[in-house]
């Protein structure tokens, strides 16, 4: 906003002042309707809500919407309605006056007025001024061509998606926070972009080179071109963008640049009105320019010397000027930062002073395999900065430390390693480190929201998540607090919080876990995956190779015989009904019920491996043969067949039931104590075809000499004189682990039914790719027990969800692609033969 | 169906609706490397040789999301517009130019047949 060219509309008429009446309260004029003077405001209306007559002038043809929340509408995430601070209503309500998309040119001190542009003059008893900053525009040919914008309002949003819209390539110029931001969003919105940045490492004033690096190269893997060290010659272009050229005389194509290398302090108003102007307009600590009548907030002040881009002093400076306002006059102080870089998926926190120097001792931890950077700087036994990558858990505490000044010397050791560590003796609580945390510590970076506010909001009455959101605002906006939210409130009310921790999310795609994101499909009966991703804000527009297989499974299992299943959301076995092998081919195993098999089926194998040239058969460790080297185009036809002679699909490619060995048991076998083998081939009659968490193998041995190795499945049952002990929980793989015993039952109707409950507790409840060993180690035995053995009502339940789930799975796939179902995927396109090969 | 001696600079090689969105379809080549064909969730199309560049991995079996597959063998992510391998992984797999017309895939001849040694090889 420059205004020295603009009109500017003296009052001349004195009819045109805007004088109601029946109002004789002191007027305050805000200019600026953003976040800074909007917050202001109500922090003015919480202290004393019918002292001032109140009118608000904003540039802007919108209602006061959150600013740093343009990144996650370009992005996507949002729409503008979701980051809508203050409605209309709240202007009616409160009474003031809202005058939107006409900006205020000039001010009047000696008359006390401000004259808008379109000529309105209104008088004012305190003004306050929050015009914010204006990004800066490099002076470089072609930067006044259609298509060049900045990243500052909704209209540059709507510029920049009308951009992608068409597609092609874009250009960012500036590596901070703000431009990363945009690159983000455009590279989600389809476009090619190409980040320029002059300085060797990316939000440089925020991350050392180290973290700057990791992010460059995870941003490069998202598809971004980031060209650092980069110096902008011009930007070219025949009546709009057509691209940038370097001054290294490289160019790249685009039809969008988006300028986003700072912000300067929007002084042009003030600064024509006779105030006090550095690089900001000068305030003293209760916001007081130099007119004892004039007042200004936010990023266009300059308070001791120090200017302000980002949104937490913001929120300091507004309590103080409220407080001054209302004669309580505590005073701003001023504010150190933090930056958190809002790019779902990468976690990126840097606060204070990293540059180094004498006297600084860094603490340095990292962590390859995980992708984490983290880097304290003490100085004098105290924190001075932080800079954290991949893992910026602990950024508030580091903060809170640092704000503070505290003496960490006692803590020095395991500083790095984070709160839990540090503080705890060496036990890593996540509650007792969020319960140690101070009560004026940021939780909501979004809506500066402090951990006492959470635990009053909380206090009064707001013990869910979605109530803490709706009250307070914390983790409402970006959601990256949400973990911390949900610890406060378990801290707060202790057994009275139901809710559960999200300590590990899905993937990189969402900020969810998987018992969240199970929870929300039930809750709000969602059926199907884009539903959920949208609803629970996903980041990428499909998912990716970890999500989407597991959001398949949780529809599949909450919705049984409503849910198509998604081919795409398959992992190449489960799509092919086949196991790939290192040379692209598959291999089949049909179902051996039990381990049992026949005449009629071995001869059918045999024609099959010799009919398709299979190079091998091999008897697994399942108790059925595996035929090797099968080539896709021939699967439909080796299942045919395969089930001509009665033999259905093995399952040995699914996170499924796959078999369920057995022993010879009494029939044949001198010590066997029961019908193991009939009872094994019931078991699996019954569980075949069933899509599980993970794969679920089942064992039964006739006796306790264990020969079907029961105790390293995941059911397994043991029979003994008296009936049957059923184990569970059971692994043989890089972690061997034996099986906990459930209980002993006494016939064999109980043993099939108490594995239909287990098999459903496993199939709701255990998160996907979790086997029982570890889902059973993470629940603890005694609560399957409880569920299983104590619960004779529940455990009739499972029983009859697995049974009426089994009614829509057990139909033999390989019969459906031998019919020719999905043919596509067997089939090859086409053959290209040039015309040497086609005689 | 078989593909020819087509004139000109790129190969019809069919209608876009033989390949469903998120899966991906192959094209043996005589004497050249099979080459897998992606239709993405949001409707682009790539053409890839066939061939992880980790260990030959069939790419067309992977799981497509946004313009990545993940391959089957061993869940390396490659990117279906560069080829590249994503992440810490290093490889890169040829591309074969393609582009789509009136509702019909084309591939650049040139990418497709085999060069003229490996013919008079073959």
């Amino acid at each position: 906003m420059e205004f020295q060219d603009g009109i500017s509309p003296a009052a001349e008429n004195e009819e045109n002042i805007f004088m109601p009446p029946h109002d004789d309260r002191e007027h305050l004029v805000v200019v600026g309707n953003g976040m800074a003077g909007c917050r202001a405001v109500e922090e003015l209306l919480a202290r004393d809500a019918g002292r001032y007559r109140v009118t608000i002038f904003g540039a802007e043809p919108y209602v006061n919407y959150n600013r740093i929340m343009l990144s996650p509408v370009l992005a996507g995430e949002k729409t503008f309605d979701d980051i809508i601070i203050n409605s209309r209503q709240w202007y009616d309500d409160n009474g003031i006056e809202l005058i939107a998309g006409d900006p205020v040119m000039a001010i009047d001190r000696a008359g006390r007025t401000v004259t808008s542009q379109s000529g309105r003059t209104v008088g004012y008893d305190k003004l306050l001024i929050a015009t914010g900053s204006d990004p800066f525009i490099i002076p470089v040919p072609g930067k006044d061509l259609p298509g060049v914008i900045s990243f500052r309002d909704m209209k540059d949003v709507d510029t920049m998606l009308e951009a992608a819209a068409n597609g092609g390539g874009a250009v960012v110029i500036g590596g901070g926070l703000l431009g990363l931001e945009a690159a983000h969003g455009l590279t989600l919105r389809g476009m090619k972009v190409t980040v320029i940045h002059l300085m060797p490492t990316l939000m440089e004033r925020q991350l050392d080179e180290a973290a700057g690096w990791l992010l460059k190269t995870a941003l490069e893997e998202r598809g971004q071109t980031i060209l650092t060290g980069a110096d902008t010659a011009e930007i070219y272009g025949d009546g709009k963008v057509e691209g940038v050229r370097l001054k290294d005389g490289r160019e790249i194509p685009a039809n969008l640049v988006v300028m986003a290398v700072g912000i300067r302090p929007s002084v042009a108003l003030a600064r024509e009105a006779g105030l006090d102007i550095g690089r900001g307009i000068k305030v003293d600590d209760h916001m007081v320019t130099s007119d004892p009548d004039i007042l200004a907030v936010g990023e266009c002040v300059e308070h001791d010397g120090n200017v302000y881009g980002l949104v937490a002093p913001l929120w300091d400076m507004c309590r103080s000027l409220a407080d001054g306002l209302t004669d309580q006059h505590t005073g701003y102080r001023g504010s150190v930062t933090s930056t958190k870089l809002k790019v779902a998926g990468l976690d990126v926190f840097s606060a204070g002073d990293f540059s180094g120097g004498e006297g600084c001792e860094d603490i340095v931890l990292r962590d390859a395999s995980r992708g984490v950077y983290k880097r304290v700087i003490v100085r004098d036994d105290r924190i001075v900065g932080a800079v954290l990558y991949g893992d910026t858990a602990d950024g508030g505490w580091y903060f809170d430390l640092l704000r503070k000044g505290d003496d960490v010397s006692e803590i020095r050791d395991l500083l790095i390693f984070g709160q839990a560590f540090a503080s705890g003796g060496g036990q890593a609580d996540p509650k007792a480190a969020v319960a140690a945390l101070s009560d004026d510590a940021e939780i909501c970076g979004c809506n500066g929201v402090s951990k006492g506010q959470v635990v009053a909001c909380v206090e009064a009455g707001n013990g869910t998540l979605d109530a803490v959101r709706a009250t307070c605002k914390a983790s409402a906006s970006c959601g990256s607090c949400t973990g911390l939210v949900e610890t406060l409130l378990a801290v707060t009310l202790g057994d009275d919080y139901s809710g559960e921790r999200a300590t590990k999310t899905v993937c990189k795609c969402t900020s969810f876990g998987h018992d969240d994101v199970r929870r929300e499909i039930v809750a709000q009966g969602m059926k199907s995956i884009p539903e959920i991703m949208q609803k629970l804000h996903w980041s990428t527009p499909d998912g990716c190779s970890s999500c989407r297989p597991a959001l398949n499974y949780y529809l599949l299992c909450a919705l049984p015989g409503d849910y198509e299943d998604d081919q795409q959301s398959r992992f190449v076995n489960e799509r092919m009904h086949a196991n790939i092998q290192k040379d692209g081919t598959y291999s089949v195993v049909p179902r051996m019920w039990g381990g049992l098999t026949n005449p009629r089926e071995l001869r059918a194998i045999a024609d099959v491996v010799e009919k398709y040239n299979a190079p091998m058969v091999k008897v697994t460790g399942g108790q059925r043969l595996d035929i090797f080297g099968i080539r896709k185009e021939d699967l439909p036809a080796v299942w045919a067949d395969l089930n001509a002679a009665g033999m259905v699909s093995g399952h040995a490619y699914g996170k499924s039931l796959r078999t369920v060995k057995t022993c010879v048991g009494s029939e044949w076998c001198r010590f066997g104590t029961q019908d193991s083998t009939g009872l094994g081939v019931k078991i699996e009659r019954m569980t075949w075809g069933s899509w599980m968490p993970h794969k679920f193998k089942i064992a039964a041995s006739g006796c306790p000499r264990n020969c079907a190795e029961a105790t390293i499945k995941d059911f397994g049952v043991v029979c003994v004189d008296s009936g049957y002990e059923l184990h569970v929980g059971g692994n043989g793989g890089i972690h061997v682990r034996a099986t906990d015993l459930l209980c002993k039952v006494a016939t064999e109707q109980e043993a099939l039914d108490y594995c239909a409950a287990f098999i459903q507790l496993y199939r709701e409840e255990a998160r996907y790719l979790e086997r029982t060993a570890p889902w059973i180690e993470r629940v603890g035995v005694d609560y399957v027990k409880s569920r299983i053995v104590d619960d004779e009502e529940g455990r009739e339940a499972l029983r009859a969800r697995f049974l009426f789930s089994q009614s829509f799975s057990q139909e033999d796939p390989w019969a459906r692609r031998a019919a020719g179902e999905d043919a596509e995927l067997h089939q090859h396109l086409a053959e290209v033969r040039p015309m040497e090969f086609a005689a | 169906m078989t593909v020819s001696n087509n004139v000109g600079d790129w190969l019809d090689i069919g209608p876009v609706s033989q390949i469903s969105p998120g899966n991906a379809r192959t094209l043996p080549v005589r004497g050249g490397e099979e080459i897998a064909i992606f239709h993405t969730l949001d409707n682009q199309f790539y053409a890839l040789v066939n061939k992880c560049p980790h260990k030959q991995g069939p790419l067309s079996q992977g799981i497509v999301h946004g313009n990545v597959v993940a391959c089957p063998l061993h869940n390396w992510n490659i990117s279906l517009k560069t080829g590249e391998a994503l992440g810490s992984d290093e490889g890169c797999v040829p591309t074969i130019p393609l582009k789509v017309d009136a509702g019909r895939i084309y591939l650049l001849r040139d990418a497709v047949i085999p060069a003229r040694t490996t013919r008079k090889a073959a």
